[in-house]
């Protein structure tokens, strides 16, 4: 088909066109990791009661001692070779932490993503079709609601409900019960990893460990989207294309959802890609309450002890997934709606 | 007498408005027999089209039937439940409506839309409803219809777009067609084309069809009784002919005289009470020119070809004096406005030399164009009034506007009074120089847009389509003020318009565009009673005239 053809090309042009943003991140970080205050050598030496010779010889030894500009070389060379530096937190390779740490926050994120989508655009539908009405001032204030809680509190209150006073859910710490056994690692998600391990009590376990702090980050963003579809929702409603499926006499469910729904959701399609990303990065107060073993806390830990390595490493990931991202989004628009093939 | 399929009484609709409730429709009483056609005529806001929408209850969400009731096969279908009314919708009545690209949905295959509507009343697999969906796409004649069951709304012209309309709205062989505004925004031949073919399947079919337009000739040439409205109400009803030679109501008489036909003058189009205190002035004759001065305007084999495709305007020459008015005719795609837009400077032509009083302009970019002495001297009035106006900006700062960036003028009371007399000239009240454009009407604003064209006295005014979007009755008046201002200040006119009836009278040459070139040019009435090219003469044709059509009719 000539169609997903053009959209393919499309989206390879997009692609390639980021590449230099991408650079940009890279260098904007490593130069921002040497503005900031605090000096790892100090804090990785073995204590503070360290001498000076001690710190030198650290400091020496990770290379803080040549300039700037010779440092930012040796990086992209690093970089252009797929190592991202070793951790001093871990003492591992970046890579192997990130690869480790991304798809716990993917599953979550993900996972919080399919539940603000399906709380959200049904919420955004029932909200147009009677606007001003009971239901409509409903939605609007369950999603302000959303918004006006930090997730950092709706976390705490989902574990006080679940955990401590109905007892449902399972102790909020990490992806599954610390005497649990792990599947065979196949794809880092758990939930995946479980089914193709055929053992359905640990998928039960895994899922009772993802869906509290799952909710908790869709609460958060159930708002965004649910507006979004709502007012998209309201314009298509009012179209005239709309007006011609009622005056031909389309049955009411398929007026809303194959006339109005399918193209109101054009627009929810590119929020829910922008939505994804922020998530991902930003759902480190999710991750630090839950214990959730996830690449964004990972980074924040580093950050705190001015551990170069993972940080960078972290935003050039965030980077390229937000590029992916992206590029999911576009080619999923240019599926549903045939019109941007030409544009 | 038939059969009565359709009936009104005392129909009134009322829509609620931040302002209260606003009556649209006031006590309409109408009939309809099965298999007639009948015109319903008005202009903006008469409540035509909101007739049309209470009868099949399309209305908005703000819009009731506050009195009356409408009997279809003597059922009053205002009292029926929404969902009895679905299977009226499409099966029993359908409706073709005014902008059909939008009126279609743009994500989905014609072919799956027009299938929709089939299915929509009968069960059936979907291949069988695709196979009548084909069948239908035939019977429209559209080209290919295999091909085009698979193509988006986008792919087609505004005339495929609403051939496919009209082939969901008889799907289900509705006893009832409404049409509101079918061939509005299309061009004349495709208008012809598209009636033809509707009155044509309703004919075949024996649907009662209610034509709703503005457009008094259209209604005349097709349909055997036309009703009038204005605010609402019903003024007259008659056949066409007796409506045209006889009209009976001053609201009638005025919407005739305002319909521009093939004989009618600019004097006439408002009758001499509703002229007003827009004395026309007496022009002195036109000074003869000094042989061998140089024409206003000389465009010389201009070129434009955008991006790599085939040229929008290509080889097209032509002259023009000055205080004379050109007008430049074509259907959509046939170069009119990228010419104009040449012309006025808006855009580059790709190669080609355009001459003002005999100083090239044509190498100046359009870009820096309005640092040109000559920006003075070439003005344009816009199509739309409602988009080519700032809606932040007052009536006094459009007009305003001009002569600070052009003239050089400052703020302060010489300013005032140049504005306020430009505000004269056009007849627009000098109480409504300090409303924003939303607050004046769609005559008040074209008044705008033209005061602010003229605010620094150029020679040469590009008027493109100045009045399509208004209506007759307007256009009337609008008409006769630029051809007054033409005469008082011995202005040129570059008249881009589609309406063949409307150049003949403001122009004293036509130039005939097709794709991008020049097919005929001349003197406008002689070339359009005796066309030379079949193009013109194909779109003289198209024209919904209505002394000839009453006079085939009287025979």
């Amino acid at each position: 088909m000539p169609a997903v053809g053009a959209t393919l090309t499309r989206a390879g042009k997009r692609f390639l066109s980021s590449l230099p943003a991408l650079f940009g991140v890279l260098v904007f970080t490593f130069l921002l990791m040497r503005v900031l205050p605090g000096d790892p050598a100090v804090f990785f030496a073995s204590g503070p009661n360290a001498g000076k010779e001690e710190i030198e010889v650290i400091r020496k030894q990770m290379g803080l001692n040549k300039p700037v500009p010779e440092q930012l070389m040796l990086y992209l060379y690093d970089v252009g070779r797929g190592n991202l530096g070793r951790s001093m937190m871990t003492g591992q390779m970046v890579t192997k932490d990130l690869r480790e740490r991304l798809p716990a926050s993917l599953e979550l994120t993900f996972t919080a993503l399919l539940i603000a989508l399906v709380t959200a655009v049904p919420l955004g539908v029932l909200a147009a079709l009677r606007p001003g009405s009971i239901i409509d001032h409903g939605v609007r204030f369950f999603c302000a609601l959303g918004v006006c809680v930090p997730t950092f509190v709706s976390g705490l209150l989902l574990i006080y409900v679940f955990y401590y006073l109905l007892g449902l859910a399972p102790d909020p710490t990490g992806r599954v019960d610390i005497f649990a056994s792990l599947p065979p690692r196949q794809t880092g998600f758990l939930l995946i990893d479980f089914l193709l391990a055929g053992d359905v009590d640990g998928w039960w376990a895994a899922f009772r460990q993802l869906i509290l702090p799952a909710l908790t980050m869709a609460l958060f963003v159930v708002a965004p989207l649910a507006r979004i579809t709502r007012a998209s929702m309201l314009v298509s409603l009012g179209s005239d294309f709309v007006r011609t499926a009622r005056s031909v006499g389309l049955p009411w469910w398929r007026i809303v959802v194959t006339y109005a729904l399918r193209n109101a959701i054009l627009p929810v399609i590119t929020i829910a890609g922008i939505v994804f990303s922020t998530m991902l990065g930003a759902n480190v107060l999710v991750e630090k309450v839950f214990s959730w073993p996830g690449v964004a806390s990972y980074a924040l830990d580093a950050l705190l002890s001015s551990d170069y390595a993972p940080v960078q490493g972290f935003v050039l990931l965030m980077a390229t997934v937000f590029v992916i991202v992206n590029l999911l989004v576009d080619i999923l628009y240019g599926i549903a709606d045939p019109r941007v093939t030409i544009g | 007498m038939t059969k009565s399929l359709l009936e009104m009484n005392d129909l009134h609709v009322t829509f609620s408005t931040r302002r209260g409730l606003v009556e649209a429709v006031r006590g309409v009483t109408l009939s309809l027999g099965e298999g007639e056609m009948l015109g319903l005529v008005g202009e903006s806001g008469s409540g035509k089209s909101v007739t049309g929408f209470a009868i099949t209850r399309l209305l908005d969400a703000a819009g009731r039937v506050a009195a009356g009731n409408i009997r279809f096969r003597g059922q009053d279908i205002t009292k029926i439940s929404a969902g009895d009314f679905r299977h009226l919708h499409g099966a029993a009545m359908a409706m073709i409506f005014q902008n059909p690209r939008a009126a279609l949905n743009p994500i989905r295959a014609v072919g799956d839309q027009i299938a929709d509507a089939i299915t929509a009343h009968k069960r059936m697999p979907r291949d069988e409803a695709r196979a009548q969906a084909l069948g239908l796409l035939r019977a429209v004649q559209i080209r290919d219809p295999e091909k085009r069951m698979a193509a988006y709304p986008h792919e087609l012209s505004g005339g495929m777009c609403q051939r496919v309309m009209i082939a969901m709205a008889i799907s289900c062989n509705p006893a009832l067609l409404i049409a509101d505004e079918p061939t509005t925004g299309l061009d004349v031949t495709t208008q012809k084309v598209v009636m033809d073919l509707l009155t044509g399947i309703a004919a075949e079919r024996g649907m009662a069809t209610i034509l709703i337009t503005h457009d008094l000739g259209l209604a005349a040439r097709y349909c055997r009784r036309v009703v009038v409205m204005e605010q609402g109400r019903l003024v007259e009803e008659a056949e066409p002919l007796r409506l045209f030679r006889a009209p009976k109501h001053a609201y009638t008489k005025r919407l005739v005289a305002a319909s521009p036909t093939a004989s009618s003058r600019i004097e006439d189009l408002v009758p001499e009470e509703d002229r007003g205190r827009e004395i026309s002035v007496l022009a002195a004759p036109r000074p003869a020119r000094a042989p061998g001065t140089p024409p206003l305007l000389e465009v010389q084999k201009i070129v434009k070809r955008f991006d790599q495709g085939a040229a929008a305007v290509a080889d097209c020459s032509m002259t023009s004096s000055a205080g004379e008015s050109v007008g430049l005719v074509g259907e959509s795609g046939s170069g009119k406005s990228t010419t104009s837009r040449i012309i006025c400077r808006l855009i580059d032509p790709s190669e080609g030399e355009i001459a003002f009083e005999g100083q090239s302009i044509g190498h100046i970019p359009a870009r820096d164009f309005h640092r040109s002495p000559f920006r003075k001297d070439i003005q344009i009035v816009f199509q739309d009034p409602n988009d080519s106006l700032n809606p932040r900006f007052t009536a006094f700062d459009c007009i305003a506007h001009p002569l600070l960036r052009l003239s050089g003028m400052r703020p302060g009371d010489v300013l005032r009074q140049r504005v306020e007399e430009c505000a004269q000239r056009v007849g627009l009240g000098l109480d409504l120089l300090t409303r924003f454009p939303h607050q004046l009407s769609g005559g008040q604003k074209a008044r705008v847009g033209i005061a602010r064209a003229i605010a620094c006295r150029p020679r040469l005014l590009v008027l493109d389509e100045p009045t399509a979007a208004l209506d007759v009755s307007v256009q009337a008046v609008v008409l006769q003020l630029l051809d007054r201002l033409r005469r008082e200040d011995d202005l040129a006119f570059l008249f881009v318009s589609h309406d063949l009836n409307v150049v003949r009278m403001m122009c004293d040459r036509t130039i005939v565009l097709q794709s991008g070139r020049i097919v005929e040019q001349g003197e406008s009435r002689a070339m359009f009673d005796n066309p030379k090219t079949a193009y013109t003469r194909e779109l003289v044709d198209a024209v919904p005239h209505i002394e000839p059509e009453l006079a085939a009719m009287a025979t």
